[in-house]
């Protein structure tokens, strides 16, 4: 089914999303990948704050190649999420609503977005350059230091995602493959 | 003796850099067009519908077909006639990579120790392979690779009695523990035989060979065939999300081992299976 789904989201909106859906999102996204994950994780164990808000919020795991003269952004697509299941909990308890990245999860991040009602989307993996036209705006808001892995705020238009594992912890990755297995 | 001025290495690698991240070779987009139309999941050949566009708009748009634009590995085949001049050859290879990441805006994926991950900021050193050949040719292929599909590549140390149907095993396992992770559809490079570290680069090797472009050794043939057919039947599809195309080809390489071993390697590389070759 086919939605269009304003972000931040709302936790209304977290819990109308079905694994299977195909959904067009719109407004504002933030980006963290491996190495904002490791320092946002050591900032809160530290007991310091971080640097952006997880109230209500979507984090894409992307890191873009660098933007032509007079572009918004480079090719921008998803990577594998797994390796953020490490910290993903601990950002889910804090109001993360969802993650937008491609590749399975760990059961201790399912969990965490069924306690928070949250949802896991997947971008396609490799399509960046497609990707990369329904976003508006990039401005690097912290991290700076981190390169291409540094937070981005990304204003959106009709960026395609598919839900993955909904807030009741349905998982697409196991659901999907079953309908197209033909072993012996 | 030939002489070549190692600025032509550099020029050529820095092009074709460029060239591998912005387009495929014509068998990867053949097999990617006959894909979309063979795919039996609506949301499959959705996935690569959109994948043909990314590529269109990576071209036309000169943005690159993935941010992941790889860590560059590059083979040299050197024919023996062959003189360098102009400065160390090695330096000349790692100042193209530097000048196409650069100047090609693509992203700099590369840190400088892999425990403490300070990024070199020009996506060097590339990882070099050097062949030397009878002749007087250059033989450059530069293989952007991505690491969410090199991150699911295994090694099997099996045992001769593990015979086929191991090798099978171990190329159906490492596919299966890919799933989503590697961006499917896949392109599956494997090689036999050899030893540890020989076996890993024929697998790395192979996914630089056409993709519709079959083993001339009979049962390696076979194998190829019926491996992709059993890896499409497994219902990954395309992004993982279920359907008939998990992968686009495998290709095997094999070598001679030792009467105590039997090495598979399987290196996956996603869709975007990117490589540039020319001789200079």
């Amino acid at each position: 089914m086919n939605k269009y789904i304003h972000v931040p989201l709302s936790a209304e909106d977290a819990r109308s999303l079905c694994a299977g859906d195909y959904v067009y999102l719109n407004g504002t996204i933030y980006t963290a990948r491996d190495a904002a994950h490791k320092r946002m994780y050591e900032r809160l164990k530290e007991g310091e704050k971080l640097p952006i808000s997880m109230d209500h919020n979507i984090i894409y795991y992307m890191g873009p190649s660098p933007a032509r003269k007079g572009r918004v952004i480079g090719s921008a697509g998803p990577t594998t999420a797994s390796r953020m299941d490490k910290y993903a909990p601990a950002l889910l308890d804090l109001g993360l609503k969802g993650m937008i990245g491609k590749g399975k999860r760990s059961s201790a991040v399912k969990d965490a977005i069924v306690r928070n009602g949250a949802v896991y989307f997947a971008a396609v993996g490799g399509a960046g350059a497609l990707l990369s036209k329904s976003i508006l705006s990039s401005e690097v808001i912290a991290y700076d230091d981190l390169g291409t892995e540094a937070i981005r705020r990304l204003e959106v238009k009709d960026f395609p995602v598919i839900v993955v594992i909904d807030s009741t912890g349905k998982d697409l990755y196991e659901t999907a493959i079953l309908q197209y297995q033909e072993e012996t | 003796m030939r002489v070549v001025d190692v600025k032509e290495v550099t020029r050529n690698i820095k092009e074709m850099c460029i060239e591998a991240n912005h387009f495929l070779t014509a068998d990867m987009k053949e097999a990617l067009n006959t894909a979309a139309c063979q795919e039996k999941s609506p949301l499959g050949r959705q996935i690569l519908n959109q994948l043909q566009d990314n590529l269109k708009i990576a071209g036309d748009d000169m943005i690159p077909i993935c941010q992941d634009t790889g860590m560059a590995v590059i083979f040299l085949e050197v024919g023996q006639e062959v003189h360098f001049e102009g400065g160390p050859l090695e330096e000349a290879i790692q100042e193209g990579v530097r000048q196409g990441y650069g100047e090609g805006f693509l992203r700099k994926s590369v840190v400088k120790d892999p425990v403490y991950r300070d990024n070199t900021k020009d996506n060097t050193p590339a990882v070099i392979y050097y062949e030397i050949k009878a002749g007087s040719d250059v033989v450059i292929t530069v293989a952007p690779k991505g690491f969410g599909s090199e991150n699911m590549s295994r090694i099997f140390m099996l045992k001769p009695a593990d015979g086929i149907e191991g090798i099978k095993n171990a190329i159906i396992t490492a596919v299966k523990d890919a799933g989503p992770n590697a961006c499917p559809p896949m392109v599956i490079g494997v090689g036999i035989g050899g030893t540890f570290e020989k076996c890993a680069l024929m697998a790395k090797k192979a996914l630089t060979r056409p993709v519709n472009k079959r083993s001339p050794i009979p049962y390696v043939k076979e194998l190829e065939e019926q491996m992709l057919h059993k890896i499409n039947q497994s219902g990954i599809g395309p992004g993982g999300l279920g359907g008939t195309t998990t992968a686009l080809a495998v290709n095997i390489e094999t070598y001679p081992t030792h009467i105590a071993g039997l090495p598979v390697a399987v290196n996956i590389c996603c869709h975007v299976n990117r490589h540039a070759v020319r001789k200079i």
